[in-house]
């Protein structure tokens, strides 16, 4: 089973619950899909094991078999090649904006020439390891690069059936979190009970129904804020598995990299009956 | 005029709550309307929630296109599955527009001119008045793309705005992350406030977002809030900051009045006098952009 972890407004306690979640199981594989801002090895320490770079394909005209045609400039969606045609006083030249390039592979299958090959870009790193039986993979996105669905599609491509899987996502509602959460069996939305909190919720709650995944709700500092996140909850038949109340303590704890299970342990029934819902949810 | 965003790398640490209070120091009272506020944190805004904007004028946002297939014309000859590497056309021939990245590569190779790539409503952005002066912000349809062309939109358009009106400067609110819109909410600025907690987690990710904005070469000036929920961990990031030649420009301490102000929908700064605004008011005097 695949559990995502997922949220809306960011610093909800998204990688709480899902380094928490993770250590109150057994056979669990972790996969820190947050790949701009990773954060769950500052809590779970892994020892990595494998470091692998990850590319999207970029393309490279050679110049000696291009005609300046065009095609792969008119094909791409992305507006990443330009083509300037050879005119009487000058020849032909292209260029290329491979930070523009989705790696759809369009232009080079497409050129008439067969002038294109793609050539591998680098736009972070996917590292593999464990902490205890847990297995843990984690992506970092290069610094200064835009696109983060490529590098969290190398994280997944790790994903083991037979574990059961946590994803801690990125914050927001577009594409990072979609390419996180896509094809889970079940999503954890992690929110607090403030207006921002809510705000977000209730545009998460969004995109997990356009993905059709089921889920349910985690309240972060459930006594911070006002009663508007219950209320939404039970007017949207939302289940609330679990509530946290603000303690200095967990927030100390947390502040040190150091997760609540470990600080209180008797949080892990808190999070294996959080499972057990998820579970009792997804088998339905 | 001078443009400056407030960007955190770590979601939740209060980067719309110090917007708002930015706001309200630099268009409160007599200076009302001389600056524009920008939200850019497009797909999860909430600086409405504290500025409660009258909206006055409303845009679509078309980006980004989305394969459509016309079931009649296929000949099912799996071209366009091979094609696509986004995983988006099923071998039923079903087209998941979420996965859909609309490069259009399918439509190139069908022999039977089956698919055509359709223009998305990617979401809407809204010009509005606030009480501290006017704002630009926009809502990302759900689960969209182009969260990046969405915010480069907003920021010009409020930069327009604050031309044409003669303004002091535009106010960005920035998203979390280090992707696509937070490069998009830093190019052109002159300085970025990076607001950051007393955490592992939160010198982690202050310190990626501090990288980006170097390598745009953008000034950025260190905000550590809530520094006294674990003030050894402060002191770290203190530490860092001389380390790394940071400016740290302010602390501004755990307070449940902030949570309460923004219940009541108001930035930190208006109503009563506590320590938390004297913290935020030397953090403003201190702004170097």
């Amino acid at each position: 089973m695949i559990i995502s972890v997922a949220s809306g407004k960011g610093g909800t306690g998204k990688t709480t619950v899902a380094v928490n979640l993770a250590l109150s199981l057994d056979r669990v594989q972790f996969l820190d899909c947050d790949v701009e801002e990773p954060n769950a090895h500052i809590f779970l320490k892994p020892v990595i094991r494998e470091q692998e770079k990850a590319y999207i394909p970029v393309p490279e005209i050679d110049e000696s078999k291009c005609l300046y045609c065009g095609r792969c400039a008119a094909v791409c969606a992305y507006r990443a090649i330009a083509v300037l045609p050879p005119q009487e006083d000058r020849k032909g030249s292209s260029l290329i904006f491979s930070h523009l390039c989705h790696g759809c592979g369009a232009c080079s299958a497409l050129c008439p020439e067969g002038a294109i090959k793609e050539v591998p870009r680098d736009i972070g790193v996917v590292e593999t390891g464990h902490c205890g039986d847990m297995e843990f993979v984690h992506g970092r996105l290069k610094i200064g690069e835009a696109m983060a669905p490529p590098l969290i599609r190398q994280v997944k491509k790790h994903v083991d059936p037979v574990r059961t899987v946590i994803i801690d996502a990125p914050p927001g509602t577009s594409c990072p979190v979609v390419a996180s959460v896509k094809d889970s069996d079940f999503c954890i939305l992690v929110t607090e009970p403030t207006p921002f909190g809510l705000h977000d919720l209730k545009l998460a709650v969004e995109t997990i129904r356009v993905l059709g995944i089921p889920f349910g709700v985690v309240v972060n500092r459930a006594d911070l804020g006002d009663k508007n996140t219950d209320a939404y909850c039970q007017q949207e038949h939302i289940p609330v598995f679990l509530r946290i109340p603000f303690k200095k303590e967990i927030a100390v704890a947390y502040s040190r990299g150091e997760p609540m299970v470990k600080a209180f342990p008797r949080a892990k029934k808190d999070f294996q009956e959080l499972f057990r819902e998820a579970d009792r949810r997804h088998q339905r | 005029m001078k443009q400056i965003v407030v960007i955190s790398g770590k979601g939740g640490t209060g980067k719309t709550v110090l917007t708002g209070a930015f706001a309200a120091l630099a268009g409160g009272g007599a200076a009302v309307g001389k600056i524009v506020l920008a939200d850019c944190d497009v797909d999860a805004a909430d600086l409405h929630l504290l500025l409660q904007p009258k909206i006055k004028e409303r845009y679509d946002f078309q980006s980004g296109f989305s394969a459509v297939l016309d079931r009649k014309a296929c000949q099912r000859c799996g071209r366009c599955v091979a094609a696509c590497r986004f995983g988006a056309i099923s071998e039923n021939f079903e087209i998941d527009p979420v996965s859909c990245e609309g490069c259009g590569f399918c439509s190139h190779v069908c022999p039977a001119g089956a698919i055509t790539m359709e223009e998305q409503l990617a979401g809407e952005w809204f010009i509005s008045d606030t009480r501290f002066g006017p704002m630009v912000h926009a809502r990302l349809g759900i689960a969209q793309e182009n969260s990046g062309k969405l915010v480069a939109l907003v920021r010009k358009k409020a930069a327009e705005l604050s031309e044409k009106n003669g303004c002091d400067g535009v106010i960005v609110d920035g998203a979390p992350g280090i992707g696509c819109p937070v490069i998009a909410s830093l190019s052109g600025i002159d300085g970025a406030v990076v607001v950051t907690e007393p955490t592992l987690s939160g010198l982690h990710d202050a310190s990626r977002v501090i990288e980006v904005a170097q390598h745009f070469q953008v000034p950025s000036q260190l905000v550590i809030n809530k520094y006294d929920l674990n003030p050894q961990m402060s002191g770290k990031i203190e530490a860092y900051c001389r380390d790394n030649g940071i400016e740290l420009i302010g602390k501004i301490r755990f307070d449940k009045a902030v949570v309460k102000a923004m219940v009541a929908g108001r930035t930190i700064m208006e109503g009563g006098d506590s320590a938390v605004q004297r913290d935020v008011r030397r953090i403003w005097e201190r702004l170097r952009f």
